[in-house]
């Protein structure tokens, strides 16, 4: 027997995330064409600015999706940062450091978890005193901002400094000089990260399972899930993305500070929302996160480009967006009941 | 251990704060048996089931399982379905957020050569198992698109599907029409035939006597005994519950009196709500209890929930004892004294972490405004008075009310309107998952109240019960008020009023 499959509710929001974007930057590109936002280049700087903040904004849809937060990642990113920049300042090795911030970031996770999922503690209050702790680390190693150059590391300089040149898309400026169009590593390491999850959340035990507990932890629990494992699952996966949004950040900031990536959890947990995750769990989905942080990124931009507008426009244009997505969702959601009843 | 006999529980004891649960209670369930677990609301068997699945964790006594040497314990779910208990709940536990297929595979999902899960292999079992069932649906989308009764289905082949030995059913049929309740029972005697033993929970004193080859009977948490079906008809069943014998059922006794010249309290005309009732009129008088009838989704719940506010009706006027009124939403119900208790009581009745006084007072506080709070002293009084009046069976009164028995939260909710001073009540299937004795308790309730002055709309499923308890019934069929019967109520009229036959 087949019925006719109608379009989710989900998928079609998803959708709708992906024509935002397109509307908002084919906007950019009609209003700003001239001052260069119609280059491909433009688009590839919003995700090389934004490299960090997918991998970053993955992490917290897993969590998400279990019906959990983290709001400790933003703080976590900044310890990272000056991990990585004090380190190599003492001689330190590049990939030496890495290692330890990855391993952190799995203790970090391994933590927040074990409290979250094992002693039932509610994950904001977890991951809040989380971020009081990473933020104080960061102080504690060093209060000062600590800039990483070639002498500090020529390794870790080289790779951030590393241009992924890409065959296609590139143009010719004004002074007759072809510009070829790159990336940076961190973009390569933000889109593997992207499509692990992506194929993990869709294929393996663990991805499905993240949806089942956050649909209905009783019912989890019920048909044989270990719901208190899944959650510390989540919150380790959670934490060690967000290290690895933390090197991704170091690369371009090259520069390890106390108040780097404040309110960074803000714009990965808004990046979720946008790109179709609920805060009650169950439903989301990466690449709507994906979109999410392009859609951020994209904003930023049109604002960097007009040049006039004051720089917290972008916050205001969130807020609407957010704003938006939140009534759209609960639209559906008064529909779907609509449906069944 | 017999030699035919799977599964063995020997005094299972258990207590919760302030209630002995279960006190040395034993089970027997035999190989290919369908086994009936009886017991009013409180008896004890929601928890003897959590102590055969390890969610609850019982003092003493030993469960035994034929096969396994030693004493099984089981410490969750996971451990219960790995000796084979599988267990489907009232409650359908499954998640409506992921697909038909993914809620029968979860947690065992056949794996591709590369670890990863095999949809395109479990999509396709799924379908062939639902459609082996006999149920109709996609099972690559969501189960929320789904009704409950196909939920239900959905959580017992889930069940079927994992090659139980012992498959626990726990009012699986309180949300299912006769036909799926029909098809149940079918798979439950193919199962039965293949060698699995049933454990099957229910309140409906018919689907016991229709299915079941034994029964074991609990009361107040001790085991009261075990007997095969030919050897207790339906009157010793109810005995053997009860711990008393049948006659508080027959004793009930409405009011027949002619209502015609009565005070009018609620006089609908024209009230309709768009897409569930279609225009209608209605007379309640003083003292009467009014029955709707109709098949679930008729438009029962509907009509009254209309009349209520709960749904704000489209057309039509509403007179509240000859005095027109606007009613746009609940709150202007009940301050014209009005009170509703809704069918779904765990969603839209109790508030299960406060105490049963904080239930009761509830309506009390909302028609008097947040400003002005009733004295702690009143509260409490008002609180024991409907404990008693009402015999609520609780701990005490600041006990959560999610502690108490169904049939219980149901009297506590009742108690509330009461406590209002309500002089409409709104009954929506009060007596729903709520056994025998209870339930003639409450409908007694509602033949008192009557006599009190009350006027009182009398929603349910048991067309007997309707009968014993109600003056003059309204019945609905798709969305509409077809027919109004009064005088002698039988129950063949009903039923060819409801199912649309000749008149």
């Amino acid at each position: 027997m087949k019925t006719k499959s109608k379009l989710n509710s989900n998928t079609l929001l998803l959708l709708i995330t992906i024509a935002l974007f397109f509307v908002l930057y084919a906007g950019g590109c009609i209003a700003y064409g001239a001052k260069g936002f119609t280059h491909f280049q433009t688009f590839l700087n919003v995700m090389i600015t934004n490299a960090g903040l997918i991998s970053v904004a993955c992490g917290l849809t897993v969590v998400m999706l279990t019906a959990g937060i983290d709001i400790s990642v933003g703080a976590l990113v900044a310890m990272d940062c000056m991990l990585l920049a004090v380190g190599m300042q003492n001689g330190i090795g590049a990939i030496p450091m890495i290692i330890l911030v990855l391993v952190i970031g799995l203790v970090f996770g391994a933590v927040q978890g074990y409290l979250v999922g094992y002693l039932q503690i509610q994950p904001f209050i977890v991951t809040m005193a989380g971020m009081f702790f990473a933020r104080g680390m960061t102080a504690v190693i060093c209060t000062d901002q600590v800039a990483i150059t070639a002498d500090t590391n020529q390794l870790f300089y080289d790779i951030a400094n590393a241009k992924i040149i890409l065959p296609f898309g590139g143009y010719t400026n004004n002074k007759g000089v072809y510009m070829a169009p790159f990336i940076r590593v961190g973009v390569v390491i933000a889109l593997l990260v992207l499509l692990i999850i992506f194929l993990m959340l869709r294929y393996t035990k663990f991805g499905r399972s993240l949806y089942a507990v956050g649909g209905s932890e009783q019912s989890a629990a019920m048909m044989g899930l270990n719901v208190k494992m899944t959650k510390l699952k989540a919150h380790i996966l959670c934490s060690f993305l967000a290290s690895i949004g933390g090197i991704c950040y170091c690369l371009n900031s090259m520069q390890g500070s106390v108040q780097q990536a404040t309110g960074f959890e803000m714009d990965a947990i808004s990046s979720s929302v946008i790109g179709g995750t609920l805060l009650t769990g169950g439903v989301g989905n990466v690449i709507g996160t994906f979109f999410g942080v392009l859609i951020n990124g994209t904003i930023s931009s049109i604002v960097k480009t007009n040049g006039k507008l004051a720089s917290s426009w972008p916050n205001i244009l969130t807020a609407a967006l957010l704003f938006v997505f939140i009534v759209i969702q609960s639209i559906f959601a008064a529909i779907r009941e609509k449906q069944k009843a | 251990m017999d030699k035919d006999v799977i599964l063995t529980a020997r005094g299972i004891t258990m207590t919760f704060p302030g209630v002995k649960a279960l006190q040395n209670v034993d089970l027997t369930l035999r190989k290919g048996e369908i086994h009936a677990l009886m017991g009013e609301n409180g008896a004890g068997k929601s928890t003897l089931i959590k102590c055969l699945t390890g969610i609850n964790d019982f003092e003493a006594g030993e469960i035994r399982m034929d096969g396994i040497d030693g004493p099984v314990k089981n410490h969750s779910t996971r451990d219960a379905q790995n000796v084979g208990i599988s267990t489907v709940y009232q409650e359908v536990n499954l998640c409506p957020n992921l697909s038909v297929a993914e809620n029968l595979f979860i947690g065992r999902e056949p794996l591709t050569a590369l670890k990863t899960i095999d949809r395109a292999s479990y999509n396709k079992r799924s379908q062939i198992i639902m459609d082996d069932l006999g149920i109709e649906v996609d099972v690559t989308q969501n189960l929320e698109n789904y009704s409950l009764a196909i939920q239900q289905m959905v959580a017992i082949a889930r069940a079927v599907d994992m090659d139980c030995k012992v498959l626990i059913l726990d009012e699986p049929t309180s949300s299912l029409d006769d036909e799926e309740v029909e098809k149940l029972f079918k798979l439950m005697r193919d199962l039965k035939a293949k060698g699995v033993s049933i454990l099957f929970v229910t309140h409906f004193l018919e689907q016991v006597y229709a299915v079941c080859d034994r029964i074991t009977v609990l009361r107040n948490g001790t085991f009261v005994g075990e007997y095969p079906i030919a050897e207790l008809p339906r009157v010793k069943l109810v005995a053997a519950m009860m711990g008393k014998d049948l006659d508080a059922l027959e004793a009930i006794e409405k009011e027949n009196a002619d209502f015609d010249k009565a005070e009018v309290v609620i006089d609908a005309q024209g009230i309709s709500h768009t897409g569930t009732v279609k225009p209608f009129d209605l007379k309640i008088h003083k003292g009467e209890v009014v029955g709707v009838g109709g098949l679930l989704g008729s438009g029962r719940s509907e009509l009254a929930r209309s009349i209520y506010g709960a749904d704000r009706a489209s057309t039509g006027t509403l007179k509240v004892k000859g005095e027109e009124v606007k009613i746009a939403q609940p709150i202007d119900a009940m301050n014209r004294g009005m009170g509703m208790l809704p069918d779904d009581r765990k969603a839209e009745g109790i508030i299960g972490d406060l105490s049963i006084r904080e239930n009761i007072i509830l309506a009390m506080q909302a028609k008097r405004g947040a400003l002005k709070p009733i004295p702690m002293k009143e509260q409490e009084a008002i609180a024991d008075k409907f404990i008693d009046l009402l015999s609520i069976k609780c701990p005490s009164r600041e006990a959560k009310i999610n502690q108490l028995s169904g049939g219980n939260q149901q009297k506590v909710i009742l108690a509330r309107w009461l406590a209002t001073d309500a002089d409409f009540l709104i009954l929506d299937e009060p007596t729903r998952g709520i056994d025998v004795g209870t339930k003639s308790e409450i409908q007694k309730l509602i033949i008192d109240l009557a006599k009190q002055g009350k006027s009182i709309m009398f929603i349910s499923s048991e067309i007997s019960e309707m009968l014993r308890t109600c003056n003059r019934m309204v019945i609905m069929r798709d969305g509409e008020k077809v027919n109004e019967l009064s005088g002698d109520l039988t129950q063949e009229g009903v039923m060819n009023a409801i199912a649309g036959g000749e008149k």
